[in-house]
């Protein structure tokens, strides 16, 4: 297609991705712009003023809840979540490039914790902990209930990948005496890096935003995305927009800093 | 790549270490395989059979009887209040897959087909993507200033003068629950559809066209075929998003709507634990009917 001119279908196309932009964007420029609002401002435009007011309102103990509690709570079990994905999804990747006894099966039940609405990993977990005896808790009932939402993704996104890989590479670094840690360690992973780093970022950011497998075992403590929730309720000022800039900020920091990653390490193994 | 062309062909040259290192191999794939099977044994399929066995105890408002009684698949499912809420939920799911897959199939396809360098392509996936990524709940608020009833919209429409009053329907109405829930998971339509879409080799459409077939045959009788399995598996996670939701159902319908998720969701808040999970039990059947239903459909084991 490429050195023809323009057809009236990419025009019409074209248009249709900008409404979807729009769509996408608009309501959360909305919401950017409205944090800003003067202290006398309300919920919706106009703007009565311009000021840092709500933003100030944030770090204030008594105005939002736990704020910052919340939120560090949500990044350690963010960074936890992310860790566990990446080295989980990568082993599993890696045995299922074998045939082994339970590989159907496990992979059924990798795909079942895609499809398996979240609410009943709350409840079930929630009622599991309750029937044991252990107290729910961010660290654990709510790690794992998040690793059920992330690692199939890892999976799926690793299996994808070795799907694609070529065995020669490994074969090749073998035969010239390689040991299979150092296979593993200079060949095949500096390849498969970007990816790793991609699925780090998505368990993350899932685990980040995760609101429903949070709700029944979390505990006592809450989660950012249960703290903005219970705000939701109760909060009548823009100081829930202003929340909404910063964790929205946050996770482009996030998302930005990721891509960078992924960026150098492809100039890293050009030049290599 | 110069290495690579000395190796001659597989090597059945090594007999007995070939065996040994088969062997290391397989135990090494139990061992890489088992952090996975811990983690879904422990936090999965335990937990599903718990609300098995659960969705037929007993209960008083204190705790849970470990028992063996229909009564609580009996009062769900002979609640005329349970099947309208199964409806409604499900008039979710068709709208918002059919707004979905319209809008996703579009956008991939304006990216895939009409985008002519890589890096722009690269681009505007990720401009697509990157709202995903932040948190589900702020997307639904920022919805509240721009459909609110002094929102944007009611601003607007009040200024060109085409309304009086501001229209009540846009926020706090099914409206505002479906046009959030496609707000929210386009991107699982756009996503496989795009990744299929790039797959397809170019000197098909090149054939066809050298066939005859004009831009709209091509569409329809080589696109959209091979598009088959990508729309599949974004009809999968719409599908089964919108089943689970409960919390876009809440805030954007203001608590007038209900769906399935969310009345669970009451009866956990007033601990009927048994009564949740027998409508946990009945949403999870059929959804898991509604997957095989795709997936006997279509093909999707081919895109992995």
């Amino acid at each position: 297609m490429a050195g023809e001119r323009r057809s009236v279908t990419f025009w019409i196309l074209a248009v249709f991705f900008g409404l979807f932009l729009v769509f996408l964007y608009g309501p959360l420029s909305a919401i950017l712009i409205l944090s800003f609002q003067g202290p006398s401002g309300g919920l919706t435009f106009p703007l009565n003023g311009v000021s840092l007011h709500w933003f100030r309102n944030l770090t204030e103990q008594q105005a939002v809840g736990d704020f910052g509690g919340s939120f560090r709570r949500s990044f350690t079990l963010g960074l936890m979540v992310m860790v566990v994905t990446v080295v989980v999804s990568l082993l599993a990747g890696l045995a299922f490039r074998r045939r082994f006894v339970g590989a159907t099966p496990l992979f059924y039940l990798a795909v079942a914790s895609l499809v398996v609405p979240s609410i009943i990993i709350s409840l079930g977990i929630g009622v599991m902990f309750q029937q044991v005896g252990i107290r729910p808790s961010w660290y654990g009932s709510a790690f794992g209930a998040h690793l059920t939402w992330t690692l199939p993704f890892g999976v799926l996104i690793m299996f994808a990948v070795f799907n694609r890989f070529s065995p020669a590479y490994e074969e090749a670094a073998r035969d010239l005496g390689a040991s299979p840690w150092q296979t593993f360690r200079h060949v095949l992973l500096p390849m498969i890096a970007p990816m790793l780093v991609g699925v780090g970022l998505f368990g993350f950011t899932l685990s980040y935003d995760e609101f429903a497998r949070s709700l029944m075992t979390a505990g006592t403590y809450n989660t950012l995305p249960l703290e903005i929730y219970g705000m939701t309720t109760n909060v009548t000022t823009p100081v829930l927009y202003a929340l909404g800039t910063v964790t929205t900020l946050f996770s482009f920091l996030v998302i930005s800093l990721t891509l960078g990653i992924i960026v150098w390490l492809g100039r890293r193994r050009a030049r290599g | 790549m110069a290495i690579a062309v000395e190796q001659p062909a597989a090597s059945p040259a090594r007999p007995a270490g070939a065996r040994l290192v088969s062997v290391l191999g397989r135990l090494a794939a139990y061992l890489q395989a088992a952090p996975l099977a811990l983690i879904l044994g422990v936090f999965l399929l335990a937990p599903i059979l718990m609300i098995v066995a659960v969705s037929f105890w007993d209960y008083d408002f204190a705790r849970l009887y470990p028992d063996f009684v229909l009564t609580n698949y009996a009062e769900t499912l002979g609640s005329w209040v349970t099947w309208r809420t199964y409806l409604n939920t499900l008039k979710y799911a068709a709208i918002v897959w059919a707004l979905t897959l319209f809008i996703g199939f579009w956008v991939a396809y304006f990216i895939a087909f009409h985008v002519r360098t890589a890096t722009m392509q690269t681009v505007l996936f990720l401009v697509c993507t990157v709202p995903f990524l932040t948190s589900n709940i702020i997307r639904m608020i920022s919805w509240i200033p721009v459909l609110g009833r002094n929102g944007l919209v009611n601003a607007t429409l009040i200024e060109m003068g085409l309304v009086s009053a501001p229209v009540e329907w846009l926020l706090y109405s099914d409206f505002a629950v479906v046009l959030a829930m496609v707000h929210l998971y386009t991107l699982f339509m756009v996503t496989p559809i795009f990744n299929t879409l790039m797959r397809i080799d170019r000197a098909l459409i090149e054939a066809a066209r050298d066939a005859g077939a004009n831009g709209c045959q091509v569409l329809w009788n080589v696109v959209l075929p091979l598009a088959k399995p990508g729309m599949a598996i974004g009809t999968i996670f719409v599908v089964t998003l919108v089943m689970a939701d409960f919390i876009t159902v809440q805030v954007m319908s203001g608590g007038q709507s209900a769906s399935v998720a969310l009345m669970m969701r009451n009866q956990m808040s007033l601990l009927q634990y048994p009564a949740a999970a027998a409508n946990a039990v009945v949403l999870l059947v059929l959804v898991l009917l509604m997957v095989a239903g795709i997936l006997r459909v279509v093909d999707i084991r081919k895109e992995l």
